[in-house]
């Protein structure tokens, strides 16, 4: 299968950035270090054996656990050969991971989403803002320790908003 | 000379065009749009954040919200995912009916878009006609699944329910009538000068482009780039079923229309096929009785099987550790699920692949130097549900 072949290929041209290589359920999961990330994924997607150009999505997760805090998860297909390969990026809290929407540029909007619901910066992006948050919101959502709910989801929202503004004039 | 000056035009996010909550922010030079920056999140629910919290029978129910006038494909979607994470075989029948429902409501979303899309541009006529057929299809998922809109009737390891006798029949005469129905919408649209006017040449974009921008979907094929889900990675025993994926070439407004319209077609074929090779047999995973829950009435004679029944329904199940991406072609485009499991019965996170987000996204692309009239055309074009990109 051409799926362990990638992976082999990318461990052979880039041996210092393949941390890691696994397979379930058929899908081949490769994590690399994140100051390869460039150039693995410029390869990956010019390169003749590969041509992974189209990116389907890029995910964010949060271990909750201290190292590493986060993985950016990549997910490439390749529309020639009918593959699929998923890189993961370990990604430190606070650290920035550079940026891959000059690559391919579906990939704006996908970092935007991962910044917006984890706070990952992405370096080099061109246009860094949230995205389905407003503005002013304050944290980010998907990470383990924000709340699934704010301290008055049950009350009705006259008296949260009273509530609040009591709290202004008191302070 | 006298100096350029811009002017701001705010579209949305209430403005019937824009299907839902979309903003626009569109600077224009006249009427030609220097620059479009799509402002999304009006309908944001956190989607993804709900389902970390839910056992893995629940979160379906948060599926159906995603792309709401196609519920039954994000079901098929994730219990795709979920299946695969489980490492669990599906009986065959179950997953002709999963099929044959997935294309019934390709069918129903294509006609809400077509009958939005041509309002949207002033042929309302085509409106009534095609929310007729849409209306015949709900009836029909709704004889089966018991809703037309949330249906929640996909489940993990198979369906919810066997279908009832009177929902073949009714599948049959659909679909021996519907290719007459489509051949009505042709000869409103297809071959009409204002239809064509308004659309042919109007937001192109090339082959490469949409793959930049990671486009999937009737707009990635009217842009003549052969990619389809269905095909790529077969699932559901979709080998099983003989059907074209439907192509365009100029990648413009008016080839987008083609296409949807072909592909309401070829789905009515495999609707056709699915209900007449229809094997019999059960619709749950009988060998996979983690997911499965037992017969009704073994519940009221036997100790194990009212254990089993009562750990399914307020447990769930759990999987084993891992990470697993399931797609499928939807109405819009690749919709996709990333699940990492840590071995609870819970998702310890479930990304959600929105084909209309990504496809959204190409938006600027497509109308950056075209006139402000047809942003309207643009957008409907793409085939956006606002429920499906904000999540």
């Amino acid at each position: 299968m051409t799926k362990c072949a990638d992976s082999e290929l990318l461990e052979g041209k880039f041996p210092e950035a393949v941390k890691a290589v696994s397979e379930f359920r058929g899908e081949t999961t490769v994590v690399i270090d994140k100051e390869w990330l460039r150039p693995v994924m410029s390869c990956l997607k010019v390169g003749e054996a590969t041509r992974y150009d189209l990116l389907v999505d890029i995910a964010g997760v949060d271990t909750g656990s201290e190292s590493p805090r986060f993985f950016v998860v990549y997910l490439l297909h390749s529309i020639k050969f009918n593959n699929r390969l998923r890189l993961k990026v370990p990604v430190a809290e606070g650290a920035a991971l550079d940026t891959v929407s000059d690559i391919w540029r579906a990939a704006d909007w996908m970092e935007r989403e991962v910044y917006d619901m984890f706070g990952i910066a992405f370096s080099s992006h061109p246009d860094l803002r949230r995205i389905l948050l407003p503005d002013d919101f304050v944290g980010h959502p998907l990470r383990k320790e924000f709340p699934l709910k704010g301290e008055d989801f049950d009350k009705p929202f006259r008296v949260a908003l009273e509530e609040e503004k009591g709290n202004q004039t008191d302070g | 000379m006298a100096e350029t000056r811009f002017m701001t035009v705010n579209m949305g996010p209430q403005h019937p065009a824009t299907h839902g909550v979309l903003r626009l922010l569109l600077e224009l030079d006249g009427e030609i749009i220097v620059k479009a920056v799509p402002d999304i999140g009006y309908l944001h629910r956190g989607i993804e954040k709900l389902a970390e919290s839910m056992t893995y029978p629940q979160a379906l129910t948060l599926t159906d919200r995603l792309d709401y006038t196609s519920g039954l494909s994000n079901n098929l979607a994730y219990c795709l995912a979920v299946e695969k994470l489980l490492d669990i075989a599906i009986p065959k029948r179950a997953q002709y009916l999963r099929v044959l429902m997935a294309e019934l409501q390709r069918i129903a979303a294509h006609l809400l878009w077509v009958a939005t899309h041509a309002l949207d541009l002033g042929a309302m006529t085509l409106l009534f006609y095609a929310f007729r057929d849409r209306e015949a299809i709900l009836e029909i998922l709704e004889l089966a699944t018991g809703a037309r809109l949330t249906p929640s009737f996909i489940r993990v390891g198979g369906l919810a329910a066997d279908i009832p006798e009177t929902f073949l029949p009714r599948v049959k005469a659909f679909v021996e009538d519907f290719p007459k129905r489509v051949d009505e919408y042709e000869t409103l649209l297809t071959k009409n000068i204002i239809w064509k006017k308004r659309t042919q040449g109007i937001s192109p974009l090339s082959g490469a482009d949409c793959i930049d921008y990671g486009v999937t979907g009737p707009v990635l094929r009217a842009s003549g780039v052969y990619y389809d889900v269905r095909k790529a990675y077969p699932y559901s025993s979709y080998e099983d079923f003989d059907f074209e994926v439907p192509m365009g070439t100029n990648g413009d407004v008016y080839d987008r229309y083609l296409v949807r319209l072909m592909e309401m077609r070829q789905s009515n074929r495999i609707v056709k096929q699915a209900a007449a090779k229809l094997p019999a047999g059960p619709v749950m995973a009988v060998d996979a009785p983690q997911v499965t829950p037992p017969a009704k009435d073994a519940v009221g004679k036997d100790i194990a099987a009212l254990i089993r029944h009562f750990k399914i329904m307020e447990q769930g199940f759990t999987t084993p550790p891992g990470e697993v991406y399931a797609s499928i072609e939807s109405s819009k485009g690749e919709l996709g699920f990333y699940i990492v499991s840590d071995g609870t019965n819970k998702p310890f996170r479930m990304k959600i692949r929105p084909p209309s987000f990504i496809n959204l996204g190409a938006l600027p692309k497509m109308i950056e130097g075209q006139m402000v009239a047809d942003v309207v055309a643009a957008i409907g074009s793409i085939d956006i549900v606002l429920g499906e990109i904000d999540r």
